[in-house]
């Protein structure tokens, strides 16, 4: 089996069990003040690198875990150590400078392409999508730009040899796709259930190494492409109605048009 | 965003979401016996009765034949309905549907009450016992009907005196963080106006959408934030309460100290409803916490469990606002009923323990906790452990100490105690306990009992023992009372932590209080109450 070195982006995001609110200028999501989190779907990526190394002995040689974000990140990335990745890269963003803030994908496909390189990684498992912002591009872009196949929506992982046979839920079934590597795999909901992070691991991962870097350390061009008009919140749910009997529903099923 | 995060979480973690209707499903299929449950349930509302479960309620008075009604009590008359007519709106059986207000919510109680009464002010309340005093009419003091041991509702024909149409914000001052309110308003209404001030109420429970504060005062309720907030006996400040002959008395202080002679407020928290009506209440109540941490660790040994505990205390220090105990065999349950995989990998401990960190500074908690945790870790007193990393992961901790509840009754039923036990012994009730079962060849695989389930609010000396059984059964009964009831008495424990009294605990009262206590309470009762017509056949017997 080839030796993998595995990369997992992940992304420091308002927690998923917190409701977001938009601020008051409609630009944006109000994050100060909010309790931040990984990205489900990058848990996923972690949860997947560690049980590749548990199931292949000595298959997995390394398990890098990279972020670009705030200083704040960092614990992010130390979240993801103490679930079993081996090291971290941070790239720090300043918040303060309009072009560093909300990197879009094809910006963080990039980066993530000069970390392929320069740490030799042969596999990049990624969420399918950061709830955030829910673009969903990322992991293509990086397959695109690095030449690699690529494996997306996985809901099972396995490798055999030099190829990565990747399960994925589609309406009515299942489609089984094999990829050579090096190969990106993106992460969908079913793929695992995410470890807790023990304390022995959170102690761990104190020790692990973190390395970090500035936008400036790269030779990508961030300039934005895309211009966020505005940003509201979804409707208000209507309150439901009561109906005295079955008649009565079908009545009001039919005036409404349902059936 | 937002469709993600909805699949996420319908589809991620399934088993955390339960269905409203299971809890009172379960917990009807309990007997006369099975008499408390502890704080964390949630009784939906009065509308979760389903069609299969439509079977009448077995009236209380049937329950507890020995109790007869009360003959100096009159009976309603017409003349009494048209004046209490005059005073406020009234539901009466004849008219309207008010079976909701004869039974409690766990459908263990039914009275037969013939009129509902919903003052809209305190002078309303006044008339109202006015007239019942005077006419020695028996009344029930009704909040959101929420308790655990048949306190809210009548036995008899007791008239109901609902607090819901009394549901005022009187007052709030951000700078002392002292809430004044109508006994009527709901729990949760209270701690979403705070919450937009920045402030908590310093009680939470698993009722909170339905219970009212003024209940929560009457009953002196315990729940998840007293270990941290302390009782209402400390963060009651004042109250404002009706005396059954009519007179309001004004103790609606909002002083934090005021030793002018003796504080009678303090007599109305836990009362019950037997020597007023309490009308407003006022409270102070502390800022939000805004940053909060959840760490679950597995411990050996019980006497490790009170290191854990006392370090704890040390070392967290004012962030520590929880610290449940769970032992081996409820995780167990929890684990076989759910499905759900357990969050500590690894061998199994005796003992689980959810400690919950509430402050004010994310850092500064993250700091203090994950040093008390490494230390525990390295010293080898607890054998695991896991930290919540977000919020979800926080919130599945805590169903495995909230779970334990609903899975209890899954095997066909509970014989549940709340007691209070002095924290060195806490846990010996339950290998008390399952050692009788076993002893009679009581406890197995095909036997009646299948389990004795032990967990609780350790911060707070607080243990749920819980039997499961297979069906109920009087040889389990046999077992299980008195001698539950004088362990405790032999630990100078108390038979009821948190639920009170109400008909439920009324005949067991002497084995947490001495005969001079009992002399006492029952003069105060009749100091208030001569005619005796506030909640009868309740509480203490006069």
């Amino acid at each position: 089996m080839t030796s993998l070195r595995i990369l997992v982006p992940i992304k420091r995001v308002i927690d998923y069990a917190v409701k977001p609110r938009v601020n008051a200028t409609k630009t944006a999501v109000v994050t100060s003040g909010v309790k931040m989190s990984m990205n489900p779907f990058d848990e996923l990526s972690i949860e997947e690198s560690v049980r590749l190394r548990e199931r292949n002995k000595g298959a997995v040689q390394d398990i890098l875990a990279f972020s670009a974000g705030p200083t704040k990140a960092a614990d992010t990335l130390r979240t993801a150590m103490a679930m079993g990745a081996d090291r971290a890269l941070l790239v720090e963003l300043d918040e303060n400078r309009p072009k560093e803030r909300d990197l879009e994908p094809l910006t963080v496909a990039k980066l993530l392409r000069e970390v392929v390189h320069k740490e030799g990684c042969n596999m990049v498992i990624c969420g399918k999508q950061s709830i955030d912002d829910d673009s969903g591009q990322t992991g293509q872009m990086l397959a695109g730009l690095l030449g690699w196949g690529q494996a997306t929506q996985a809901a099972k992982v396995e490798v055999q040899g030099d190829e990565v046979v990747v399960t994925k839920e589609v309406d009515g079934g299942e489609e089984v796709v094999r990829v050579k590597l090096p190969a990106v795999v993106t992460t969908d909901l079913r793929l695992n259930e995410p470890r807790y992070a023990t304390l022995p691991g959170i102690m761990k991962a104190k020790k692990k190494p973190m390395e970090k870097k500035k936008l400036a350390d790269f030779n990508v061009d961030f300039k934005k492409r895309l211009e966020t008009l505005e940003v509201v919140e979804p409707p208000p749910r209507q309150g439901g109605g009561k109906v005295d009997s079955v008649d009565g529903l079908i009545s009001r099923l039919k005036e409404l048009g349902a059936i | 965003m937002t469709p993600t995060r909805l699949i996420n979480r319908v589809i991620r973690r399934p088993c955390t979401i339960i269905p409203p209707l299971r809890r009172p499903l379960l917990l009807r299929v309990g007997g006369q016996r099975f008499n408390t449950t502890e704080s964390h349930e949630r009784p939906a509302t009065t509308a979760t009765a389903t069609s299969s479960q439509k079977k009448e309620v077995r009236l209380t008075a049937e329950s507890y034949p020995n109790t007869k009604r009360d003959n100096r009590f009159a009976k309603l008359t017409p003349e009494d309905v048209v004046h209490f007519r005059s005073i406020c709106p009234v539901l009466s059986a004849e008219s309207d549907d008010i079976a909701a207000f004869n039974t409690d919510w766990m459908r263990k109680y039914r009275g037969q009450t013939r009129l509902v009464l919903k003052p809209k002010s305190t002078a309303d309340v006044s008339k109202i016992l006015k007239h019942c005093n005077s006419r020695s009419l028996a009344v029930v003091p009704q909040g959101g009907n929420t308790g655990l041991v048949g306190g809210s509702v009548p036995i008899y024909d007791e008239i109901v005196i609902s607090m819901n149409s009394m549901n005022n914000i009187r007052s709030f001052d951000p700078v002392s963080g002292i809430l004044v309110c109508d006994a009527g308003v709901v729990l949760e209404t209270a701690d979403n106006y705070l919450a937009d001030q920045g402030h908590i109420f310093p009680l939470d429970l698993g009722a909170k959408g339905s219970c009212h504060v003024g209940g929560n005062v009457a009953t002196n309720a315990g729940g998840l934030r007293l270990l941290r907030y302390g009782s209402l006996h400390g963060t009651v400040l004042g109250v404002e309460a009706v005396l059954p002959d009519g007179t309001i008395l004004d103790d609606l202080s909002t002083l934090r100290k005021n030793n002018t002679g003796y504080d009678l407020k303090q007599l109305f928290i836990g009362s019950e409803g037997t020597i007023g009506i309490i009308t407003a209440v006022s409270i102070i109540c502390p800022p939000r916490p805004n940053a909060q941490n959840v760490a679950f660790f597995g411990v050996n040994t019980y006497e490790k469990v009170q290191e854990t505990f006392v370090r704890a205390k040390r070392e967290l220090g004012e962030i520590l606002s929880a610290f449940e105990l769970m032992d081996d065999t409820s995780q167990r349950c929890v684990a076989q009923v759910t499905g759900k995989k357990r969050p500590l990998e690894g061998e199994e401990t005796k003992f689980y323990v959810l400690v919950e960190t509430s402050g004010s500074n994310k850092e500064h908690d993250d700091e203090k906790l994950e040093k008390y945790l490494v230390a525990l870790i390295e010293d080898e007193t607890i054998v695991d452990g896991i930290l919540a990393q977000d919020e979800t992961q926080a919130r599945n901790l805590w169903s495995w100490r909230e779970g334990i509840t609903e899975v209890c009754g899954h095997w066909g039923g509970t014989y549940k105690y709340d007691v209070s036990i002095p924290l060195k012994e806490l846990y010996s009730l339950v290998e008390d306990v399952k050692a009788r079962f076993i002893e009679r060849g009581l406890l197995g695989e095909d036997k009646l009992v299948v389990d004795v389930v032990g967990f609780g609010h350790m911060g707070d000396g607080n243990l749920h023992l819980n039997v499961l059984v297979r069906s109920y059964d009087r040889r389990v009964e046999e077992v299980l009372e008195p001698f539950v009831y004088e362990w405790i008495q032999k630990r100078k424990g108390s038979i009821s932590a948190e639920h009170g009294l109400g008909v439920a605990k009324r005949e067991f009262v002497q084995y947490s209080r001495g005969e001079t206590e009992l002399s006492i309470m029952r003069s105060l009762k009749s100091h208030f109450d001569p005619k005796g017509i506030m909640n009868p056949y309740k509480y203490i017997k006069t």
